[in-house]
């Protein structure tokens, strides 16, 4: 059972932690100062959150790697994070739409993981759920008003949706780590998190004046640890301080 | 142990918030919980958001007063659950916040963002109700912006978390 938790652990932190990652890449560079400022809150919301599930990851796994070692010294391959979360900033009505479809995810699998019955699983669940119930509200109302905006910022956030919809499906990736869990209590049934998806992203996209991607190819292997090329980038990055100088302290 | 548990208490009433110094961390709820196990001090704190950067200098920064009093075992430990709300802010707290310019929490969970009405936020310099949100979010996780429309001053909202 620790060997399934690790690795659900790893799959939850490494979403948090590349999406965290993506948004930083705004500091300074928001559209205007407000909306810079939500973003990089954003950003430290899911590191602290990262901290948080990887630490507990390390403790699982028992072989004394803490937050820091899994978060900068794993390579590409090891990484379990969604294909969604890595994909670039592009422009702002990719940024939110890339966020919303994630948060609408987010949000129903913390609601759930607040019942899990490993007890730590329950707490981090419950501290992140009420930051991402903001994040979530943020990044509905800014598809609305994009969608339901002007020519141009339709336009773009409609492209936006394009790009993304084909990484969807991977949010609700389930093997037989899931199965082992689920039928543990440590985690929730991944069917009943999509219907809830299902339902705020019809709603949002609705009201937002978008029409549904019809194609019904998808991609995902990022839970198996093939990557697009971009986290190779966000880990040349992210990892270069602990890569060149090994151990250093803040 | 020559202190009691009390007197722990009393002196983490002297160890102030790094990002809003006029609050302590007992003010702020942060602060939950000391125990005295045989010789050892072990005081429970609890992060405000999740990223809060402010909780390493938080933990240093009891380590130092219980250092200053001569403890010499003690254990700062960070628990997530319950989490935390702004209902834990004390009253005293919410005074002291107001006096340095900054609209406590008020008790609504605040609904907008982009549409929606905005929470009541009275203004911290005239008491005005007549105030307009900014921004949902502002220099720390916990802040939002506001405009006093009829002092016309700034001010930051500390939002309500629930
Ligand atoms: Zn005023």
């Amino acid at each position: 059972m620790n060997q399934n938790l690790y690795k659900y652990l790893i799959r939850l932190g490494d979403d948090s932690l590349i999406i965290g990652h993506r948004l930083s890449e705004w500091c300074g560079h928001g559209p205007i100062l407000e909306e810079d400022i939500a973003l990089t809150n954003f950003a430290l919301d899911f590191i602290g959150q990262a901290q948080s599930i990887l630490e507990y990851a390390g403790k699982v796994e028992g072989a004394g790697r803490d937050a820091d070692d899994l978060a900068y010294l794993r390579y590409e391959h090891d990484f379990r994070n969604a294909l969604l979360v890595e994909q670039p900033n592009g422009d702002f009505a990719l940024t939110m739409m890339r966020q919303f479809l994630f948060d609408a995810f987010r949000k129903p699998l913390f609601e759930a993981l607040t019942k899990s019955s490993d007890e730590q699983v329950a707490a981090i669940a419950e501290k992140s759920l009420k930051e991402t119930k903001y994040h979530l509200k943020h990044s509905s109302e800014w598809i609305i008003r994009l969608g339901d905006g002007t020519e141009e910022s339709h336009k773009r956030t409609q492209d936006a949706l394009d790009t993304l919809w084909r990484y969807t499906d991977e949010l609700f990736y389930e093997d037989e780590t899931d199965k082992a869990l689920e039928a543990a209590g440590i985690i929730p049934s991944i069917s009943k998190i999509k219907e809830e998806w299902e339902k705020t992203v019809n709603n949002v996209l609705t009201e937002a004046t978008l029409t549904l991607p019809t194609n019904g190819w998808s991609y995902g292997k990022g839970r198996a640890g093939l990557h697009s090329e971009n986290l190779g980038y966000i880990l040349a990055e992210m990892q270069y301080l602990q890569r060149a100088y090994p151990g250093a302290k803040w | 142990m020559k202190y009691s548990k009390g007197e722990i208490w009393h002196f983490l009433e002297e160890v102030f918030d790094p990002e809003i110094p006029v609050l302590t961390l007992v003010d702020l709820g942060v602060v939950r919980d000391v125990e005295l196990i045989d010789e050892k001090v072990q005081v429970t704190i609890t992060p405000t958001y999740s990223g809060c950067p402010a909780m390493r200098v938080m933990e240093e920064d009891i380590e130092k007063m219980l250092d200053s009093k001569g403890i010499q075992d003690y254990e700062v430990k960070t628990v997530l659950a319950p989490a935390w709300t702004t209902d834990w802010i004390s009253e005293k707290g919410r005074v002291k916040l107001k006096e340095y310019g900054i609209a406590p929490p008020s008790e609504e969970l605040d609904k907008s963002i982009l549409f929606g009405k905005p929470p009541k936020v009275e203004c911290p310099q005239c008491n005005s109700t007549n105030t307009h949100m900014v921004s949902q979010f502002g220099s720390t996780a916990c802040k939002a912006q506001f405009r006093c429309k009829d002092c016309l001053e700034p001010f930051e909202y500390f939002k309500c978390l629930k």
